[in-house]
């Protein structure tokens, strides 16, 4: 009899409880990855578009182009814990604490806020073995996302800022080519989550203010100085900041990765990202290695004034498989990207 | 007692070990880009992903990221993984991971490279067929197979054609073994550079523009090669007009050159067979262009050729100022070409660093170049020899058991 109470309570019990609400760790934990978005309770809605409690969104200064996708950007930290402030590299995040990216297109940029078709979430964990890499590519109802591994293409139609209507064959990249680009030193890591990169303001619901601010006071992040004295990576499509901030800014952000002395193009010699400083590593005077046909007939990475002779800018024009860059994440020009960039080395000095 | 469980029980981790290793098939037919892909992510230490015989048409490059896994193909004329409709990636085939084997297949048309390894330590390309089926093309890819920042590299019974760059091409590595390959309608056959410890033999480097060339270049990661010997290739015919894009470094090499040592020290060519190469059997010369790297020597020295069987080599060189200096010396470049500069001092030093030659075979040109690549300079001196005595020869290169007893 009492037994038999216990089992009423318990079940008075659950028919009661509220469904789990708050992000589950557990499954963001697991060892075998969830073969749906949905059960890492990210989202509050089954589409994806409303974060759950503890999920930030934010922004970069200057992010990677990936064919004009949109991207909006999450982090969740685990209750109780804190990113700590690093002003070189991405900030020191816990375990658990989860980077989560969906990649959008609105069918037409004029109107970006309407008719947005979301085409894959990604999500780096940090786990106690390291950085994992996941994505999960939605349905065309857009109710649901699936765990894809070794990769897809999308064909994705949409009309630009220009109102010229547009194709992007989009290639969600398989397991191992999340790494490509995530890699330092062979492992698994972030790269957006800089404390230079996250310097600017956000429009939060309750008024636009500075990321690195609003993360200490809402205690996700220990140890920042206020914004004015961290360091800061140029907006760069702002004109506001300076030509060679922005120009060096878009390398960091669209090569950097790869090409820094820990990155997958660390044998190239040629290193893009804001921590390198020697001419001749960011290019200038420096003849290609292992570019093959990416040279293009030109002798020389980077030269100043001169972005019609310069390798960089000729394989950043270019759609071909084998001489473009980035390698990956791109198919079509980024035609304002190219634009800076041509404009960054045009008014470039002879160091 | 203890000693003896602890024994058993070893063992049987290791019969378990090898009990769980298992063969992962991939058969054509269906989305063969996401089947093949998916076997290389589901492989696990000791396994294999076999894929069987048929054509693969393959739309983005595969890659492999899990270390101890073997990739074999049923043949390399038999299972062809073909990236004629490839649309993104730098390469066909990347490996990331260490102790990897690649076997017993074809690779066509990559738009970038053919078969890449990165920072990987036992990498073995064995029994392959690297493929432009357009014949040389510009378009062509770079590399045929690209091991880079690797070690212990084992390339074997691999063939790669119509390369834009080098057919098989090891930069930046350490210990490294080219044997039994046929490098053909590349611009450079095989190329080592910027790598220490080779052994290169045994090899057919033919109708590309240059056969086998062992380089150092400024401003890389790891630099000042070292320690290659090259013997018993067949390095004959290299008539292939150079159709590499300019600003590659291969894009210097003139048509027709045999062996071509640039930069490095302690190479020695030796035993091969050299013939029909109307630029030059070897040249031995330093790097031209300018740079910006003090840490850099662009001198070759403590160079060694010897006991090569050397044929009709030189009647037409294919370098600027080439024929006025065959025109000088007869009509033709003798067998071995040195530019004959000597004069570098290297950074915290306070005079030129010795350069030793061994040139046995003969007749070797000395161009007198006083500075590199200064062909107006030149002041062409012919000797039968040159030889400033004999020079150690690098130890034969050894590799992990693992690589050798496959």
């Amino acid at each position: 009899m009492r037994r038999s109470i216990a089992a009423l309570a318990a079940v008075v019990c659950l028919g009661a409880a509220p469904a789990p609400t708050g992000v589950a760790l557990n499954a963001l934990m697991s060892q075998t990855p969830a073969p749906t978005l949905a059960a890492y309770r990210l989202f509050t809605d089954e589409g994806g578009r409303h974060p759950n409690a503890q999920v930030t969104p934010y922004a970069l200064n200057t992010p990677l182009f990936s064919d004009y996708a949109e991207k909006s950007r999450l982090l969740y930290l685990p209750p109780g814990t804190h990113a700590a402030y690093r002003d070189k590299g991405t900030l020191d995040l816990p375990i658990g604490a989860t980077l989560i990216k969906t990649f959008a297109y609105p069918a037409d940029f004029r109107r970006p806020d309407e008719k947005i078709r979301a085409l894959e979430t990604r999500l780096l964990i940090h786990r106690r073995t390291g950085w994992v890499a996941l994505t999960y590519v939605w349905n065309d109802q857009q109710t649901e996302a699936h765990l894809k591994r070794a990769g897809a293409r999308i064909d994705v139609s949409f009309v630009d800022a220009r109102g010229k209507a547009r194709q992007v064959d989009y290639r969600v990249p398989n397991a191992n080519q999340c790494k490509q680009c995530h890699s330092l030193s062979g492992q698994i890591a972030p790269i957006g989550v800089k404390a230079r990169n996250l310097n600017g303001a956000f429009p939060y619901p309750e008024g636009s203010e500075n990321q690195l601010a609003h993360w200490t006071r809402a205690g996700l992040l220990v140890g920042a100085p206020r914004p004015d004295k961290a360091p800061r990576t140029a907006v760069w499509n702002d004109v506001a900041d300076p030509l060679e901030a922005r120009g060096r800014a878009y390398l960091d952000g669209n090569c950097g990765h790869c090409h820094n002395p820990r990155g997958m193009a660390s044998n190239t010699g040629l290193y893009l990202d804001l921590d390198e400083n020697r001419p001749v590593k960011i290019g200038v005077g420096k003849r290609p290695v292992a570019a093959g046909k990416g040279s293009g007939d030109l002798e020389t990475d980077l030269v100043p004034g001169h972005p019609d002779t310069s390798i960089i800018v000729y394989r950043m024009a270019s759609t071909d498989p084998g001489v473009l860059m980035p390698e990956l994440g791109r198919s079509v020009v980024h035609e304002e990207g190219l634009a800076l960039v041509r404009d960054y080395i045009s008014k470039m000095q002879q160091p | 007692m203890k000693m003896l469980l602890i024994a058993a029980s070893a063992a049987s981790a290791l019969l378990a070990g090898q009990a769980q290793s298992k063969v992962l098939t991939v058969m054509p037919g269906g989305d063969v880009q996401e089947k093949l892909q998916s076997a290389l992510l589901d492989a696990k230490p000791g396994d294999t992903v076999s894929i069987a015989a048929g054509r693969y048409e393959l739309t983005d490059g595969l890659s492999l990221d899990v270390a101890g896994v073997t990739v074999k193909g049923a043949g390399p004329a038999a299972t062809i993984l073909s990236f004629k409709g490839q649309k993104s990636s730098g390469e066909g085939v990347l490996i990331t991971s260490n102790k990897v084997t690649v076997r017993d297949l074809g690779v066509e048309d990559t738009k970038g490279d053919g078969i890449k390894s990165k920072g990987v330590d036992q990498i073995t390309f064995k029994n392959l067929r690297i493929e432009w089926t357009g014949g040389p093309k510009q378009t062509n890819g770079a590399y045929g197979v690209y091991p880079v920042s690797s070690t212990n590299v084992l390339i074997d019974h691999v063939t790669v054609n119509g390369a834009s760059d080098a057919g098989i091409y090891v930069g930046q590595s350490k210990n490294i073994v080219v044997q039994n390959s046929t490098a053909e309608f590349n611009v450079a056959g095989i190329e080592i550079e910027n790598s220490m410890n080779a052994d290169v033999h045994d090899n057919l480097a033919t109708h590309n523009a240059g056969g086998i060339l062992i380089f150092d270049l400024p401003n890389l990661p790891q630099m000042g090669g070292h320690s290659t010997r090259v013997f018993h290739n067949k390095v004959v015919q290299n008539d292939t007009k150079n159709f590499a894009k300019k600003g590659a470094i291969v894009g210097d090499v003139p048509t027709g050159t045999g062996i071509m040592v640039m930069a490095n020290r302690d190479i020695h060519v030796f035993e091969n067979e050299i013939d029909q190469n109307q630029t030059a059997a070897v040249m031995v010369v330093a790097y031209t262009q300018k740079y910006d790297d003090l840490t850099y020597n662009p001198l070759p020295r403590d160079i060694a050729v010897h006991d090569n069987k050397i044929g009709r080599n030189g009647w037409a060189p294919q370098f600027p100022g080439g024929d006025v200096i065959a025109q000088a010396m007869g009509g033709s470049l003798p067998s071995i070409v040195w530019d004959g500069v000597t004069n570098f001092t290297p950074k915290g030093m306070t005079a030129p660093v010795a350069v030793h030659l061994h040139f046995t075979d003969g007749p070797v040109a000395n161009l007198h170049f006083a500075a590199p690549g200064n062909i107006f300079s030149a002041k062409p001196e012919v000797k039968p020899t040159l030889d400033d005595g004999p020079i150690p020869e690098p130890k034969p290169i050894v590799l992990p058991k693992l690589q050798t007893r496959q």
